[in-house]
């Protein structure tokens, strides 16, 4: 419990919270949930570690099992640590007969690393998911709230390249 | 050039902003409403129009919403399904994306007409961008005075809100949507009761389609007799179709109900036929969901006359031959592709997306991914075909929720079409592999 | 009162009724339930092994329903008309849901506590199929401890969620629920954590299969060799309305009084289910009813064994 009292979110997500919980009913804080498990993840390098989810529970006066079962329940929630770029490819039938499985075998080539893992450098994650609603523009991939479409192999590298440079200049 | 209802202005500078929404027209509809009809003339003109539900199961629309339970005084709730996430189905992140006004000017019509002061729309989470362009237009819907308190001086309040899902297909399922918005596990609820009687948080509830909502603008604007000349049959309107795979021009295009379906495919107005100068192999015409169909059933209806883009002509002659319209998802195989691929694939997004509540969807999804991935990968037997329909019979009709059937009827649609080809990967396993044993789809191709 | 007939049987029932009641009115034709429990709220509607057919909706609607529908949701209306053994569809539709929980489990009866009054084994005997299809590997969970009380064998789960709806509903506050989604469900509590409070034991009863059993009485014996008593003590905490089970004279388990569908009559405390393991702990009110169905039957003669000695001499 100790760890839970540790944790603490900005200001920011804080407010994004509050004004967040206002859209339901004041016995109904628990549909905020979702919402705001997409606010700690994001500020918490892309995962919900277990006291980030029981400082949740907290927060919406809920028990913590129902915010576990509710996050390993949404494929979007990360349960372990993830590299610093994730790379989502979609592999589902019409981006699957447009190459997807081709982007998919040249960014594992390129980061040497396979599906559902991450490069030792901590920089990608590489996974798999189910249709992006983008099948008209296949094949593509999703990095963070953004859509890459229409991918050749050439702005695979182009924008996997540019993205690592600039993370590297954050750092 | 097909009538434009929804996609009319989709070009025109700015219309996601809202002042030059409403220079192309809009928010007459909440005008016309709240000032000059009653909630119940509105729901009339809506049953008027033969609208039907635009998600994919195609339930009249006007008579969902009068199964809503006014006699309680609790609160209604409308909830707008955007979790668009029917593999071949991107059509509502068109509509969002673009013109995000006229999905709020429906949801506030709608809301007025059936009595909600408190309504959501449910996105996926993926569409996280598009959530902030839709809170961004619903910011300026409520500066405009068209959201908030006493809209337009009319007395009638409304609050929207967007909600975000977290990646579950299932939460397309309006029942799994409402557990998700309440801050749950996507588990569709045991019907009945249904959502209009107990819905989100026990309250009366109404979930419609993102391109239900925006169609309702339409039909208040220029009345259900009007909307409903568009179209063909119990097919009214226009509906939006996301054409995608093998075609020269994959996009969204708005069609009248009743275009021919080879007209779709071979015309520059809409797919602009087969990529590559390839031939028409298959298509799977709604969505993941319904049946895939062979060119020949594709185009022409049991009776030979050719088969039109609308519900009845799609599903003419059942599933020995037809298919559905359901939510538009119109996906194009060339002579290329492999069926039995395709159809490992979409089991493998079933047993992906299924919640895992009931038995036959849980375990039944699973054991269809995996011996249709046996086949495919050369290590199928004969009897694994009549196995697998067998899986797929068993599944469907005995679950909770629709996604048993949904998961059911590609299996079957694959197998009852295109036997020869799983018999053809059971009988030359290693032929579709190269000395190292690594899978070669062009090789196959050449052989199917 | 509203008319239902099940398999052409009528019976006259209260509104509100579900078929699945109905059927338990009649007594006989019964679906099998493995997820409905009557006394869990919400229970019920996911494992579909109660599938039944409506052939006639209602007097005032006498359309057919579509689809089979789950007997222990769907409310009786009246003039209803259902098939359930007599429909080859509902036996073809529930051999089939029985095929399904099988394929992933791990038939370790002979090794599970559960053998003999296991709700799975009764279904697989009456609607299983001699040999699995099933050629994969079996599905397999990590090992979680719950605690020192229960044991939570996962891989024998068939995820009826009665165990969350005891600790909702019997207990302050739940510490496990499902976890994970689809195939990969699982009953868990996340965090390595003890499921221990005043009423978590009766998990162990409401479980249709080995996936809770009781960790006191872990390989002391098999079920059918004890003897099932019935007794009661003072508890300020539940009922102590319980059942011993016997071998020789020690108490091996004490559960719940279990009726004719196999629910608990009431609802026990962990003292009384774990701490009271002595008979001089009870007040014994005599042997327990045993179902003619049940294994443990097999000792136990329904009726008085005809005294064989007294008449021996005449025989001779």
């Amino acid at each position: 419990m100790t760890q839970t009292e540790q944790i603490t979110f900005s200001q920011k997500s804080m407010e994004e919270m509050d004004r967040i919980i206002l859209q339901y009913p004041p016995d109904k804080k628990k549909s905020a949930l979702l919402p705001v498990l997409h606010i700690v993840q994001q500020e918490n390098g892309n995962w919900l570690s277990t006291e980030v989810m029981d400082k949740i529970a907290k927060i919406l006066d809920i028990k913590p099992i129902e915010v576990y079962e509710v996050a390993s329940f949404y494929s979007m929630y990360n349960l372990e640590p993830v590299g610093k770029i994730v790379i989502e490819v979609c592999h589902t039938g019409p981006c699957m007969i447009c190459g997807a499985e081709k982007i998919i075998a040249h960014i594992e080539n390129k980061l040497n690393i396979k599906v559902g893992e991450t490069t030792e450098d901590k920089m990608f994650t590489l996974k798999t998911v189910e249709c992006l609603g983008a099948c008209g523009y296949a094949p593509m991939f999703q990095i963070g709230e953004q859509y890459y479409e229409n991918l050749t192999i050439e702005q695979v590298d182009n924008i996997l390249d540019s993205l690592r440079k600039e993370k590297e200049a954050i750092n | 050039m097909g009538r434009k209802i929804l996609l009319e202005h989709i070009d025109k500078p700015g219309i996601d902003q809202i002042e030059s929404y409403i220079k192309y027209g809009g928010y007459r509809s909440v005008s016309k409403a709240l000032k000059e009809m009653t909630p119940d003339e509105v729901t009339e003109e809506v049953k008027k129009s033969g609208l039907r539900g635009r998600g994919g199961a195609g339930f009249a629309t006007g008579l969902k919403w009068s199964f809503l339970d006014k006699s309680t005084d609790k609160p209604r709730y409308l909830l707008c399904n955007a979790d668009e996430s029917e593999p071949g189905t991107f059509k509502d992140r068109l509509l969002m994306e673009k013109i995000p006004h006229l999905l709020i000017e429906g949801m506030i019509t709608s809301s007025y007409a059936l009595g909600c002061n408190t309504s959501y729309i449910y996105i996926r989470g993926e569409y996280m961008f598009i959530l902030r362009i839709l809170q961004k237009a619903i910011a300026e819907a409520y500066a405009k005075g068209f959201l908030g308190k006493n809209i337009l001086g009319s007395g009638f309040n409304l609050d929207l809100y967007v909600h975000p899902g977290a990646g579950a297909y299932i939460c397309g399922e309006e029942t799994a949507l409402i557990e998700s918005l309440e801050g749950k596990r996507g588990n569709p609820r045991i019907k009945p009761p249904f959502p209009a009687v107990s819905g989100l948080w026990n309250c009366p509830t109404i979930v419609n389609n993102v391109e239900s909502i925006a169609a309702v603008v339409s039909i208040v604007n220029e009345g259900g007799d009007e909307y409903a000349k568009t179209g063909i049959g119990k097919s009214t309107g226009t509906k939006l179709i996301s054409a995608s795979g093998n075609i020269n021009k994959p996009g969204v295009y708005e069609i009248e109900m009743g275009v021919p379906v080879e007209e779709f495919i071979y015309s520059d107005e809409y797919c602009g036929g087969i990529k590559n100068g390839l031939e028409l192999k298959a298509c799977v015409p709604g969505g993941s969901s319904v049946p895939i169909l062979p060119k020949h059933h594709l185009l022409y209806e049991s009776n030979g006359n050719p088969r039109l883009m609308s519900y009845e002509s799609l599903s003419e002659g059942g599933f020995a031959t037809g298919s559905m319209l359901g939510s538009g998802g119109f996906i194009v195989y060339d002579e290329k592709q492999c069926i039995v691929r395709n159809t490992w694939n979409f089991a493998r997004f079933y047993h992906h997306e299924s919640c895992g509540q009931c038995s036959p969807c849980r375990e039944g999804t699973g054991w269809m991914e995996r011996v249709l991935h046996n086949i495919e990968y050369g290590h199928g037997k004969m009897e694994d075909i009549d196995l697998l329909w067998d899986i797929q019979r068993k599944i469907e009709g005995n679950t909770i929720c629709p996604l048993g059937d949904a998961a059911a009827w590609p299996v079957a649609a694959a197998i009852r079409h295109f036997r020869h080809e799983f018999e053809y990967h059971v009988k030359y396993r290693n032929r579709v592999f190269d000395e190292d044993h690594v899978y070669q789809p062009e090789m196959k191709a050449q052989l199917v | 009162m509203l008319k239902v007939t099940i398999d052409d049987i009528s019976i006259e029932v209260p509104p509100g009724t579900t078929i699945l009641q109905a059927a338990r009115m009649i007594g006989q034709n019964v679906p099998p339930a493995m997820c409905y429990y009557s006394k869990l709220e919400g229970s019920g509607g996911k494992c579909r092994t109660c599938l039944v057919k409506v052939t006639k909706g209602s007097e005032k609607d006498p359309r057919p329903m579509p689809k089979l529908v789950a007997s222990c949701r769907t409310g009786v209306m009246d003039g209803m008309e259902v098939r359930n053994e007599t429909s080859p569809e509902v036996i073809d539709a529930r051999k089939g849901v029985t095929e399904f929980l099988l394929i992933n489990h791990p038939l370790d009866c002979p090794v599970c506590d559960q053998a003999g009054e296991c709700k799975l084994q009764d279904l697989s005997y009456e609607h299983g199929l001699a040999k699995s299809r099933y050629e994969f590997k079996r599905r397999e969970f990590e090992k979680r401890d719950i605690g020192d009380k229960i044991q939570l064998h996962m891989n024998r789960c068939i995820l009826c969620y009665r165990c969350t709806q005891v600790a909702d509903q019997l207990t302050p506050e739940r510490v496990h629920g499902v976890l994970n989604r689809g195939e990969v469900s699982e009953i868990s509590t996340y965090i390595e954590q003890a499921v221990d409070n005043d009423f978590s034991g009766n998990m162990i009863d409401v479980c249709p299969v080995g996936a809770l059993t009781d960790k006191t009485f872990r390989f002391k014996s098999r079920v059918w060799f004890t003897k099932p008593m019935l007794a009661h003590r003072e508890c300020t905490t539940c009922s102590g309305k319980v059942t011993l089970w016997f071998q020789g004279s020690e108490v091996l388990r004490v559960t719940t009084r279990k009726d004719k569908w196999n629910e608990a009559e009431a609802f026990i405390c962990n003292d009384c289910r774990f701490e009271k393991k002595k008979t001089e702990d009870w007040t014994i009110d005599g042997p327990a009813h045993i179902d003619t169905h049940s294994v443990i039957a097999q000792n136990h003669l329904p009726f008085e064994l005809p005294v064989v000695q007294k008449n021996l001499p005449d025989a001779l």
